[in-house]
């Protein structure tokens, strides 16, 4: 499970707006990106330009060296999960987890969707029960288990833990440090730094659409020094 | 990679599925539907025949019935969206690699089955409060519906799907569909009222009026699919 995810030169535009200029960085599969800014810093429409849900108006993107277009085949390689969980209120977790493994042409999806929900430990309570019911951090666990049922090898994260309480949000980071150690890429855009300083090996600071930070550290990055990169960067007072 | 493309039939197959097993169950769109379609035949009931001797017209009858539909119908357009809305299940839908085509195929047909269900119940309603002949030719009527129903759903999911993110959909949704099914709505009820006329002969006129409706329904679905993606995405 070996690629690169560039971006050459990624622009995009609303209107007059310019939510990102002339963005260039990769990543790499088998680390934990974060992706910090203020808000308006452009970190949602870098995520929507990953999931191919948004067009940039200039740049490349590319993957393993193919250029990501938004055909479908793409979509089969990229989990989501972003602050809202994605799933049917209406269905209980089994069927949420069966209408996505067959969209996703999963093999063996009755298998594997009862793996996913032991996994994310929702296995035997809870599995007939409407999604609807669930705590907030049940239904993030089950956004997870529909995110990572066609085995993505880039899996994108919008504010996962923004609703979690501090159990949830550990359990969150122990999820993306076993989907790294599965080398799988992982882009955490978050607002919380210390989330972020305690998973990623790669830290991405954006202000104004513009890349302010960009590095990797094999060693990770303590929470401090997160707060001072950030603060320096941003100009965050 | 454990994925594999799966066909676009099972995917719209599974669309429609998912949003048939939500209504089964919770009936909120069905009930929904159907009490207010059965208003409209009532309302209708009170104003037009109340203190007269005289039946009404098949004309009119016909024009009760395809009111109530597309009225009603724009209930269950709305409602089937909200839950594409709620907790953002659309971004999954879209982020799967099923073909935009095939979800707006699934949304059709389930959107249309729930509407057309609807209509069964509503339709022998119309034939009791207003004495019509509605099982004289019940095989082309409920074509007629049935095709009727997939021109408006055709058209509605479009726009049901543009204005998923706004506020006002719900009176924006009748504002903007309305005028774009006006062929849908004449020829359905110019055909029911050939169908409930006793005077009529045969059923040429009708025949002629279901083929107008079937002629809709290939516009109304092609534009639908190619509309589909763009405002879905929001782009």
């Amino acid at each position: 499970m070996n690629g690169e995810l560039s971006l050459e030169g990624i622009g995009k535009t609303f209107g007059r707006h310019r939510a990102l200029v002339d963005l260039t960085l990769s990543f790499s599969a088998g680390e934990v990106a974060a992706v910090l800014g203020p808000n308006g810093a452009g970190k949602s429409t870098l995520l929507g330009i990953l999931s191919t849900l948004v067009r940039p108006t200039s740049g490349r993107v590319s993957f393993a060296g193919q250029t990501v277009l938004r055909h479908s085949l793409v979509r089969t390689t990229i989990g989501y999960v972003g602050h809202e969980p994605g799933l049917y209120g209406d269905l209980t977790a089994r069927q949420n987890l069966q209408l996505f493994a067959n969209l996703y042409g999963v093999p063996d999806a009755h298998q594997r969707v009862d793996q996913m929900l032991e996994r994310v430990a929702l296995a035997d309570v809870r599995r007939d029960a409407i999604a609807r019911t669930f705590s907030r951090g049940m239904q993030q666990r089950l956004a997870l288990a529909r995110a990572l049922l066609h085995e993505p090898q880039i899996l994108l994260f919008d504010e996962p833990s923004s609703a979690l309480d501090p159990a949830g949000a550990a359990w969150l980071a122990e999820e993306l440090a076993r989907e790294r150690a599965a080398g799988r890429l992982v882009v955490l855009v978050t607002h919380d730094l210390d989330a972020a300083a305690a998973v990623a090996s790669h830290l991405v600071i954006l202000r104004r659409g513009r890349l302010a930070f960009d590095e990797r550290r094999s060693a990770g990055f303590a929470a401090p020094e997160v707060r001072a990169l950030y603060e320096e960067r941003t100009h965050a007072r | 990679m454990r994925a594999r493309q799966t066909t676009w039939l099972r995917s719209a197959a599974g669309i429609a599925w998912k949003d048939l097993a939500i209504e089964w169950h919770s009936r909120e769109i069905v009930y929904t539907m159907g009490f207010l379609a059965t208003l409209v035949v009532l309302v209708f009931s009170f104003a037009l025949v109340a203190g007269q001797d005289s039946k009404l017209g098949p004309g009119t009858i016909a024009g009760i019935l395809w009111v109530a539909v597309l009225f009603s119908g724009t209930v269950a357009l709305s409602r089937t969206f909200d839950r594409e809305r709620e907790g953002e299940a659309i971004r999954s839908l879209l982020l799967s690699p099923v073909p935009r085509s095939a979800i707006y195929a699934g949304k059709l047909a389930a959107t249309s089955c729930i509407m057309f269900f609807v209509e069964l119940v509503v339709t022998p309603l119309v034939g009791v409060f207003f004495s019509a002949p509605v099982a004289e030719h019940a095989a082309w009527l409920a074509l007629q519906l049935l095709l009727g129903t997939i021109g408006f759903a055709a058209a509605g999911v479009v726009f049901s799907a543009a204005l998923l993110r706004s506020r006002s959909r719900d009176a924006l949704l009748g504002a903007l569909l309305f005028p774009v099914v006006v062929p849908v709505l004449m020829a359905g009820a110019r055909g029911t009222t050939l169908l409930l006329d006793a005077e009529v002969p045969d059923l040429d006129p009708a025949v002629f009026w279901t083929r107008f409706l079937g002629a809709v329904d290939v516009i109304f679905v092609a534009v639908g699919v190619w509309a589909f993606e763009p405002v879905a995405v929001g782009e």
